[in-house]
């Protein structure tokens, strides 16, 4: 949960308010849509624990999604978190105090322009890597924790405020290529901040071999004006329900990688069996440090994690996460054990015809 | 105190959602069942366009939801003709194998 609470900021009454006018005004347009068109709340809701050198910490998370198509060629999106944590007070400091965070990943209008592009406007998340755009959802993750990395391209808070391109540039049953190029002012803004940069990533998809390779860049544009690069693989075979996905970064002052792979074990008798429900999940990572950077989120020395995880599918949409990681570094090695469990919901705005 | 509350708030909202959410299935949100992705040889033959691209493009990232209205089917592929970078034309083939 760490990403999440970088990113929750404390938010005013008002700006709630706003954010809230601004929803209700989208889906008092949205009406006019097609019948399949009828704006959707989806997301997760999700209650987690967390066993870090030993002090344990409990967090209630509810994460809604709003999806209001305009018309034929737009559509508002935006992802909220509410988030109430529990941890220990401190060394020598008996019980337990508590914090709550509202706040936006993203609210953004787009505009499909063509066939192979679309437009973003707002708050959007940064596109660098896989992670922040992907897999950061708690109702997609298979662990808690982020990776180690995530914090390099993604420019501070994770999202931009600016304007965006992106799309496909080439689909064939062969091969398909994808892009995203962006450009974000700076916004002090207590729900909408984000750095003045520029980036974007270029992916490339091969889906007959269901393989994946792409790479992304970043341009700090203010302060010490630094770059980042990243590269990642994805490989999730047709013939059996495995994912291995990895992913590499290089920001101005440190660099690493990490590979994932979980199995579920759908082959044993189907996915809703007993045993078709688990899937086991690894990850390795480490990172690498040149240079200190109290800023980018990093571990502050070079880090090695192992995670081992255990999922388990519930029906009607609930995932338990359960999870330990051993982290070695030269500030001290520790066990990470980790508990959650998630209900991902989906459904209309209203009744229809 | 209060932040008993919240925290009680929580787990009862977490642990009503899924009783419900069943609620589509019985009258307020007509659910349908959601796209059921095989993987066997057989059906690797058969399978239309869109269900090979929902399994190429949406199934990379999430499992496919259990089950959903129709009337959000159109509003699903948009989303993820941006989040998933798709052509217009996949989403199109997306769309009609959701809604077929």
């Amino acid at each position: 949960m760490s990403r999440l609470q970088l990113k929750f900021k404390a938010c005013t009454i008002n700006r709630l308010i706003g954010t809230a006018l601004i929803s209700l005004g989208a889906l008092y347009v949205a009406p006019h849509a097609a019948a399949q068109d009828t704006p959707l709340i989806s997301g997760g809701v999700g209650f987690f624990t967390s066993t870090n050198r030993g002090n344990t910490s409990y967090t209630s998370v509810i994460s809604p999604v709003l999806e209001a198509p305009l018309g034929k060629h737009l559509l508002v999106e935006s992802r909220a978190n509410l988030l109430e944590s529990f941890f220990p007070k401190g060394p020598g400091q008996p019980g337990y105090t508590t914090a709550h965070f509202v706040g936006l990943s993203y609210l953004q209008l787009d505009y499909l322009a063509t066939a192979h592009l679309t437009v973003v406007g707002g708050n959007f998340l940064t596109p660098f890597g896989t992670y922040n755009e992907r897999l950061a959802p708690i109702w997609i993750s298979n662990f808690q924790d982020a990776p180690l990395i995530s914090g390099i391209g993604t420019m501070g808070s994770g999202s931009g405020t600016g304007g965006m391109l992106r799309g496909s540039a080439v689909s064939t049953p062969n091969f398909s290529v994808d892009y995203a190029a962006y450009f974000s002012a700076k916004s002090t803004n207590e729900q909408f901040q984000s750095s003045r940069s520029t980036g974007g990533k270029v992916e490339v998809y091969f889906p007959k071999r269901r393989l994946e390779i792409g790479t992304s860049y970043g341009r700090l544009l203010e302060g010490t004006q630094t770059n980042s690069f990243g590269t990642h693989v994805w490989w999730e075979p047709a013939s059996m329900p495995l994912k291995l996905r990895s992913e590499y970064a290089h920001g101005a002052h440190a660099q690493g990688y990490w590979i994932e792979a979980d199995y579920r074990l759908s082959q044993f008798r189907g996915p809703e069996s007993l045993i078709g429900r688990l899937e086991p999940v690894f990850r390795w990572q480490q990172v690498f440090r040149n240079g200190p950077d109290p800023t980018d989120g990093l571990p502050s020395a070079d880090t090695q994690r192992t995670d081992f995880g255990l999922d388990y599918h519930l029906p009607h949409e609930v995932r338990i996460n359960t999870s330990y990681a051993r982290q070695f570094s030269s500030t001290g090695n520790h066990n990470v054990w980790e508990t959650g469990i998630v209900y991902r919901f989906l459904f209309p705005t209203w009744k229809g015809k | 105190m209060k932040s008993s509350i919240y925290f009680l708030l929580s787990i009862l909202v977490l642990a009503a959602l899924p009783a419900l959410s069943q609620v589509g299935g019985t009258g307020l949100v007509p659910a349908h069942k959601g796209p059921q992705v095989r993987n066997d040889a057989t059906h690797n033959a058969e399978r239309s366009d869109g269900e090979r691209k929902f399994e190429q493009n949406c199934s990379r990232c999430h499992n496919a939801p259990e089950s959903f209205s129709p009337r959000i089917s159109g509003t699903i592929v948009r989303h993820m003709r941006v989040r998933a970078s798709l052509s217009r034309r996949d989403e199109q083939d997306i769309l009609r194998f959701l809604n077929p």
